[in-house]
Parts: C-alpha cells; sequence; structure tokens
C-alpha cells in the first residue's frame, strides 16, 4: 500500500485515543500483557472491564475484516516457531511487566525511563532476531 | 460505567491496530529488518498512538478518572534484571513471528490457526511466569 504511513498514523492516533480512554475514564494503563495476563494468571482486579477492553479489541477487527477491508496476519504456518514464539512474547512480556502497548505506547508517552528502556531492549532483540533469521535461513 | 469505557477503549484500539496494518505480521517484521527492505509504517504508528497519550497524561494531573479512584502512581524508575531479561526474551519472540500481545488478540478472529497457536503458546507462557518468578527467587535465595 503507497499510503502505509498514513494509515499507520490513522491507526496510531485511534491507539492513543483507546489508551486515553481507558487512562482519563478508568484510570487504567492500556498494557495489553498486563490486562490478558492478570486474566490469566489471576493477579488482575477488575474482571468486567477487563473482559470488556477485550471484547471491544476482537470485536473491532472483525467487524472491518466482515465489512470486507481484511488484512492477512502473513504470519508463519512453521508449528515450533509460533509456539516457541508465543511462549517468549508470553513468558518476556509478563517478566519486563509490559509490551508494545504499556511500555511503549503508554510508558514512552509518560517519559517513563523503564518504558525507555523496555522499548529500546525489545526493538534492539527483534532488530538482531529478524535479520539473522533472514540472513541465516531466509525465514 | 467502567465497563462501557472499556469497551470503547478496546474497539478504538482494536480498530488502529487493524487499519495501521499492525496485525499484519509481514509488516511489523519489516520494520524491525532494518538491514533489509525497511518499512517504517511502525514508528508512525507508535507515534500516532504516543500523541493523544502525552496530552492525557498531562490531563490526570491533579484530577481523578472519570469512573475510577486514582491514577497509577508515577512511573517506577528502577531498573532490574527482570524488566531487561524480560524485554529481550519478548523482542525475540516479536521478531520470529511478527505478532506481539495486542495484535495477536485483535486479529484472532482472523489469523487462522497460525494466530491461535501463537495465542496458546502466549497464553501458557504468561500463565507460568509467577511459578516462575517464585522458583528463581527461591534460588537466588539460597545463593
Amino acid at each position: 500500500m503507497e499510503m502505509a504511513w498514513l494509515f499507520g498514523l490513522l491507526g496510531g492516533l485511534l491507539i492513543g485515543t483507546g489508551g486515553a480512554i481507558l487512562l482519563l475514564g478508568t484510570g487504567r494503563i492500556m498494557g495489553a500483557s498486563g490486562i490478558v495476563g492478570g486474566l490469566v494468571d489471576g493477579s488482575g482486579s477488575d474482571r468486567g472491564p477487563t473482559l470488556a477492553f477485550l471484547a471491544g479489541l476482537i470485536a473491532a477487527p472483525a467487524l472491518f475484516s466482515f465489512g470486507g477491508w481484511n488484512v492477512s496476519t502473513n504470519a508463519t504456518p512453521q508449528l515450533w516457531l509460533l509456539i516457541l514464539a508465543g511462549l517468549c512474547v508470553g513468558i518476556g512480556t509478563r517478566f519486563a511487566n509490559g509490551c508494545t502497548s504499556g511500555h511503549g505506547v503508554c510508558g514512552l508517552s509518560r517519559f517513563s525511563l523503564r518504558g525507555l528502556v523496555a522499548t529500546l531492549f525489545y526493538i534492539g532483540a527483534g532488530v538482531v532476531t529478524v535479520s539473522s533469521l533472514r540472513i541465516g535461513v531466509g525465514l | 460505567m467502567r465497563a462501557v469505557l472499556s469497551l470503547s477503549s478496546g474497539a478504538l484500539c482494536g480498530a488502529g491496530l487493524h487499519v495501521s496494518g499492525m496485525t499484519d505480521t509481514s509488516r511489523v517484521r519489516g520494520f524491525l529488518d532494518i538491514a533489509g527492505q525497511w518499512d517504517p509504517t511502525l514508528a508512525f504508528v507508535m507515534g500516532g498512538a504516543i500523541l493523544p497519550m502525552v496530552l492525557a497524561w498531562r490531563l490526570t494531573r491533579g484530577r481523578v478518572p472519570l469512573a475510577g479512584r486514582a491514577f497509577p502512581a508515577p512511573p517506577v524508575q528502577t531498573l532490574n534484571r527482570p524488566l531487561v531479561f524480560g524485554s529481550i526474551l519478548f523482542g525475540i519472540g516479536w521478531g520470529l513471528v511478527g505478532l506481539c500481545p495486542g495484535p495477536a488478540i485483535a486479529s484472532i478472529t482472523y489469523g487462522g490457526w497460525p494466530g491461535v497457536v501463537f495465542m496458546v503458546a502466549m497464553l501458557a507462557g504468561m500463565w507460568a511466569v509467577p511459578p516462575l518468578r517464585r522458583l528463581l527467587d527461591s534460588r537466588t535465595e539460597h545463593a
């Protein structure tokens, strides 16, 4: 898509507005790993609003897709890669206490040192991983 | 009220992830592939998302949430090993497939079985962290 950056910016503004509504409305930080992780390990409170957030997060893209605006995820069909990646993301984000939304969007916007350090490390590790996969095994 | 606000927040976030192309793993991995065909879209998404949030954090000063008790405490500034190692591990997984928690959840209805496999593994990883933490803590105590 030629105008990918514009759709990126627009989508980003929507994400940030969603984060602003959650923060100003309910006082919670919009961090995907914290929200879903708290539900999985039972550490999270606020179960009803959490489920409502997740319902919206799933329903909106489903509606776009159903309405004809398709986005293919283009995810690898390699089973071992999917499992390994899922475990790394699940364990890593819970140890780090945040992911792209919590440390990235919500952390950087309040000039959090932890958010900045986390973001530098996960982008750095991602860059190294993608580059070595492409150069090493051609994935 | 809290549920309605949370639902609309989730819907905006989901719409944004879809519209921006961030549920497309090739776009995310393209951003991380700085030595190859670099795709800058993710930087625009990040920038676009941070703008309203900067404003939102400013508006929290001296106020209380519309439907809630208090705003989060000021950010903790202590850097520790779980933060660094967790972020590195997350980055490796993110680079391997191109999915992070938000987009993985947002694309679950159209991501097919790869999306489901990733989601199950991610949830299993999250579920394993509290016992893993206890194990690591007890080891360092005895060391």
